[in-house]
């Protein structure tokens, strides 16, 4: 087994996380497509408690829980390409913006996927505050921690390729909400670790509608 | 090195998030302005230092506002890495694990607790105890992992997990006194059962954690003014 190694999913957005942090690490590993339906007997004993993609393999240590392993990617190779900055008030709220994207954006993606009627116009409206006060943090930055690329770009980067799917399923658009979010997703386009990672924003319309039904 | 400098922490006295900051703050050796907030009338500090979700608990340090406990905690021990006694390993491995079961328990332990207090049914209430259980199961085998035979989570001395889960602790005595659920099964939890009592015991937990009696006056008031269908002892 090589040193490292990504047990993951093609289209995980969450597993896209690693993958970027790993390439702009400059960090050699072995990715490993999982199958979702059935799980293998690695990814069983690496993540027991949640059994889900992405984990990282370490020496054969597992770190489960993508932001977590953002942070470990960052702790165990330091020198290169730091993702969080060294200012402790700094990185702290690069913490709290990445947790705001697992928190909110997420759970509305899910209602907002998922749901109908008002249930459905309540997460469409969620969704649109969630994406609005990320387009205010952001604000006039080129990246949300300032001038680099970082943590926070990180998180919320992957998924950007879901807007689409978002505004489809609610039908509106997100540029019209949040220019400045839609100018930093093409901004960190232009990185290849980014690039490589990212699913086809109409690859990912057409999976969501295989799994939860058409809109 | 940052000096302690102005700090303050808006808080709410039955808060386990905000217990487990008060714990962080207490291992660092540092002394800080407590403001009890009402969480029923949100006051315009609380408002402005905490605009996206408008919760407890937040530190305050120069005027820069820090939310969320977990966030806090990491800064606490980063800002004032020189003082006091260290609340992270320093292994980068060590450090993930205790982040997943940090993360774990706010993830599904609270909830569940929570969940059995907010049961509108027995059935439900029996649901959510089922849930809690299940989770100190798993934080039971945690502690023996990350422990190593060692008294605490984090070995000799309480470290970022011993805070995540025992800021819980007072809410699960207090529960435990309302709906006779039972969470520290010795035959089923043993070490977590040796852990919860060596925990409650230390300097920082008696000076730091609320009665578990202040959780239940808490808890019957919050019954009161939201009503239940479903009465506690």
């Amino acid at each position: 087994m090589a040193d490292v190694m990504l047990l993951d999913f093609w289209a995980s957005p969450f597993g896209q996380r690693c993958r970027i942090a790993l390439a702009e690490k400059g960090v050699a590993y072995e990715y490993s497509e999982q199958n979702l339906e059935q799980k293998s007997e690695l990814l069983l004993r690496s993540n027991p408690v949640h059994k889900k993609i992405p984990v990282l393999l370490h020496g054969g240590r597992p770190v489960c829980e993508s932001l977590i392993i953002l942070t470990y990617i960052d702790e165990a190779w330091p020198e290169m390409m730091p993702l969080l900055p060294r200012d402790p008030y700094a990185r702290a709220q690069a913490r709290f913006w990445a947790n705001y994207i697992d928190n909110k954006i997420v759970d509305c993606q899910t209602r907002l996927l998922t749901t109908k009627g008002e249930a459905q116009e309540q997460a469409k409206k969620d969704m649109i505050g969630a994406l609005k006060t990320l387009d205010s943090e952001l604000g006039d930055k080129d990246y949300f921690g300032g001038q680099a690329f970082g943590f926070v770009d990180v998180a919320f980067v992957t998924l950007t390729p879901w807007f689409y799917t978002y505004e489809k399923y609610g039908d509106f658009s997100v540029e019209e909400h949040c220019p400045r979010i839609v100018a930093w997703a093409a901004r960190c386009r232009e990185r290849e670790s980014v690039a490589k990672a990212l699913t086809d924003p109409e690859k990912v319309y057409e999976i969501v509608q295989e799994e939860y039904g058409a809109n | 090195m940052a000096g302690e400098g102005d700090i303050k922490l808006l808080g709410m006295v039955v808060s386990p998030f905000v217990v487990r900051v008060r714990m962080a703050l207490h291992r660092k050796g540092v002394s800080y302005e407590y403001v009890e907030q009402d969480l029923f009338n949100k006051s315009e500090l609380l408002l402005r230092s905490n605009p996206v979700n408008k919760k407890v608990p937040v530190l305050i340090h120069g005027g820069k506002p820090i939310c969320e406990s977990l966030v806090i905690v990491q800064y606490a021990d980063e800002v004032w890495s020189g003082k006091g006694a260290s609340i992270f390993p320093a292994d980068p491995h060590e450090r993930a694990v205790a982040r997943f079961w940090a993360a774990y328990v706010d993830d599904k332990l609270f909830p569940a607790y929570i969940g059995i207090m907010k049961a509108a049914t027995e059935e439900a209430r029996a649901e959510k105890a089922k849930e809690a259980l299940v989770v100190l199961a798993n934080l039971e085998e945690a502690f023996a992992q990350c422990s190593k035979g060692k008294p605490f989570f984090a070995g000799d001395s309480v470290g970022y997990l011993d805070l995540a889960v025992g800021c819980n602790l007072f809410w699960l005595e207090a529960i435990r006194k309302m709906f006779g659920v039972t969470f520290f099964d010795v035959g089923k939890t043993p070490l977590l059962a040796a852990w919860a009592e060596r925990f409650a015991g230390t300097e920082m937990a008696r000076e730091v954690v609320p009665d578990a009696d202040t959780a239940v006056v808490f808890a019957k008031k919050l019954q009161a003014r939201f009503g239940s269908n479903t009465s506690a002892k």
